[in-house]
């Protein structure tokens, strides 16, 4: 694992030690870099299909639910109105279909992050605390294919880090 | 005739000298190290004596019924629905300077979204609270959530009370986890520079062991764009169903066509003349100048501004379409809505919504905080008065004049309304103590982008 002191270093590593044929990278920033991500080699995330369909079934089943309890479970006659007044339906229908896909949104965000997770090895990285603050770091993971100790070492501590260190997995 | 652009325009949305870390450490500093002043143990502890008068209110309120309060028919509403408009209102401009000014890529939301997005949480919850309390049997509030119970009995789902529900509910929950979702990097950066053990025991499990991964940033500012796109519609959906509780029904100066984009600018309008409010005297309090800069306030005085002509604009409109559409009950109301029994309420919307307002056409005006911090305090007043005003005149002035009655607020009235606000002072000097009121990692990257301008 390697840190770098700003985000264009950190961005420019990423980039170089992914055309050094490393696949299994992470990295880890104080605020989003644009580009960081794809660089170590992210595919964009699906989370916007899932918000989709999340709000999909909220519609579909904010609907069912008021025709389901107000036409077939349930029906009221108000002054001869029909039971499947649609138009009155519409609210909370909309309101439902919004409150699934946010759900899905947030909760779609942390599973996919693996979150919560409150310890991750990296932490013990040496100061690490920074990574929040100011500071950039850069990690090839042991599962890397082209890992291997001492080269990997070698090859980050020729990319101008601030400093490089091994993390215990 | 082009004319160039005053510099105002171009002056930078932080102030000199801030590096990342810098500003970090500002804010940071200010939930780790800043010691306990009298000034906060204050204005807590005034904020939570009236909290006090709400609990007593609400109490009395739980023992002898609605009666209490000063509504009988014909005016069964009173201040509990004016002020459950009101308080929604307020959350309003949070949402949007968060949610719709993220979508249209305006940094100039980042120094004060976070302490918006806090006061739209704590406005909602106010609100919350009178529709519940108006029930008359408030511990059966549970029956307006369809759960398939004992009595196979649903709400009535073409009820605006139950639309109200889920538009209130849905707009507390979406609102609660878009902030959350913005905190989360913060509430790591606290985990991480906190000295003692159980702020960052504490702030470690609220952060759910965030690190900063660039793949979790990926999919976080997704999620946070996502929900931001979700709650901008939302926003306005929200206003749009309290105002058809009034549009449903068929009294004159309620039945209009006009009520939800009317709502909506209203709410708007409020809801940036409470965030000045809460902003002046925090950016002040705290030192927070460089980050809150003159030009944020100067913008959020300008869409004050825009919003309060929306209103005036509806003002004009209710009038006229009351006059040319030839309804005699409307008319009538309208009258006495101008020269009844209420129209000194009316005339002091008047003032506060519509004359004071247009001092915010003056540059000077924008760019002193003492004067702003009084016209926002208008205008919150106004629009108070406003939803009062639109709440009792309907009713106290219907179809027949032998059903014509007068409305007096209670001291119970007024115990619960101050109560509410007590509850919205103590949550938010709770939320400026215990977390960052600026979102660090937002503010580290407008630093940097604005350094390399």
């Amino acid at each position: 694992m390697a840190s770098f002191e700003t985000p264009e270093a950190v961005l420019e590593a990423a980039r170089r030690t992914r055309e050094a044929g490393y696949r299994c990278l992470d990295a880890f920033t104080p605020y989003p870099v644009e580009g960081l991500a794809e660089a170590i080699g992210s595919a964009q995330s699906r989370l916007p299909l899932w918000v989709l369909i999340g709000g999909l079934c909220g519609g579909l089943g904010g609907f069912g639910l008021q025709y389901f309890s107000m036409v077939h479970n349930y029906p009221y006659d108000v002054g001869g109105r029909p039971a499947n007044s649609w138009p009155a339906f519409v609210p909370i229908t909309f309101e439902l279909t919004i409150l699934a896909a946010a759900l899905v949104a947030v909760f779609g965000m942390l599973a996919a992050n693996g979150l919560p997770r409150p310890h991750h090895p990296v932490f013990d990285a040496p100061g690490f605390e920074r990574a929040t603050l100011d500071r950039f770091f850069l990690c090839v993971e042991a599962r890397d294919p082209r890992f291997e100790k001492d080269a990997t070492r070698r090859f980050l501590e020729s990319l101008n880090p601030k400093d490089v260190a091994d993390v215990a997995c | 005739m082009a004319t160039p652009e005053p510099a105002r325009k171009k002056t930078p949305l932080v102030g000199p000298g801030y590096t990342p870390v810098g500003a970090a450490d500002e804010i940071s500093d200010l939930v780790l190290k800043r010691p306990l002043t009298w000034e906060w143990l204050l204005g807590a502890g005034l904020a939570f004596l009236l909290l006090g008068v709400l609990a007593i209110a609400v109490s009395v309120l739980f023992y002898r019924g609605v009666g209490i309060w000063g509504i009988n028919i014909p005016v069964a509403w009173g201040f509990a629905i004016g002020n459950f408009v009101w308080w929604i209102g307020i959350g309003h401009a949070g949402t949007l300077i968060s949610a719709f000014l993220l979508l249209m890529r305006q940094k100039w939301r980042t120094s004060i979204n976070r302490s918006a997005e806090a006061m739209t949480l704590f406005a909602v919850l106010c609100a919350a609270l009178f529709p519940l309390l108006h029930l008359g049997r408030p511990w059966f509030f549970y029956w307006l959530i369809p759960y398939p119970n004992t009595m196979w009995l649903w709400p009535q789902f073409r009820s605006p009370l139950v639309w109200d529900f889920f538009a209130v509910g849905t707009y507390l929950t979406v609102s609660a986890l878009f902030w959350y979702v913005g905190l989360l990097p913060d509430l790591a950066t606290l985990r991480d520079r906190a000295q003692h053990p159980f702020p960052r025991l504490a702030f470690g499990v609220l952060a759910l062991g965030w690190r900063g991964s660039a793949r979790h940033w990926q999919r976080h500012q997704t999620a946070y764009l996502l929900l931001a796109g979700l709650a901008t519609p939302l926003v306005i959906s929200v206003h749009s169903i309290v105002s058809l509780d009034f549009t449903s029904a068929i009294v004159p100066g309620w039945h209009s066509t006009i009520f939800p984009p009317y709502f909506v600018a209203g709410a708007v309008f409020s809801g940036f003349a409470m965030v000045l409010t809460l902003l002046i005297p925090l950016r002040a309090a705290y030192g927070l100048k460089g980050l809150i800069t003159a030009r944020h306030v100067d913008l959020l005085a300008k869409m004050m501004l825009a919003t309060g002509l929306m209103v005036d604009y509806s003002y004009v409109m209710e009038v006229f379409t009351a006059w040319y559409g030839g309804n005699p009950y409307d008319w009538s109301l309208m009258v006495d809505r101008m020269a009844g029994a209420y129209a000194p309420l009316f005339w002091a919307v008047m003032v506060c919504n519509v004359a004071v307002i247009q001092l915010l056409w003056s540059a000077r005006v924008r760019a002193n905080p003492a004067w702003l911090f009084a016209i926002a305090l208008v205008a919150n007043l106004g629009m108070w008065m406003e939803r009062v005003m639109i709440v009792i005149t309907s009713l106290h002035h219907d179809f027949l004049p032998s059903s014509w009655a007068m409305y007096y607020p209670t001291v119970w009235d007024w115990a619960t309304l101050f109560g509410t606000v007590g509850l919205f002072f103590f949550l938010f000097f709770v939320f400026i103590r215990l977390l960052p009121v600026i979102s660090i990692s937002e503010v580290q990257k407008l630093v940097i982008e604005e350094g390399s301008r």
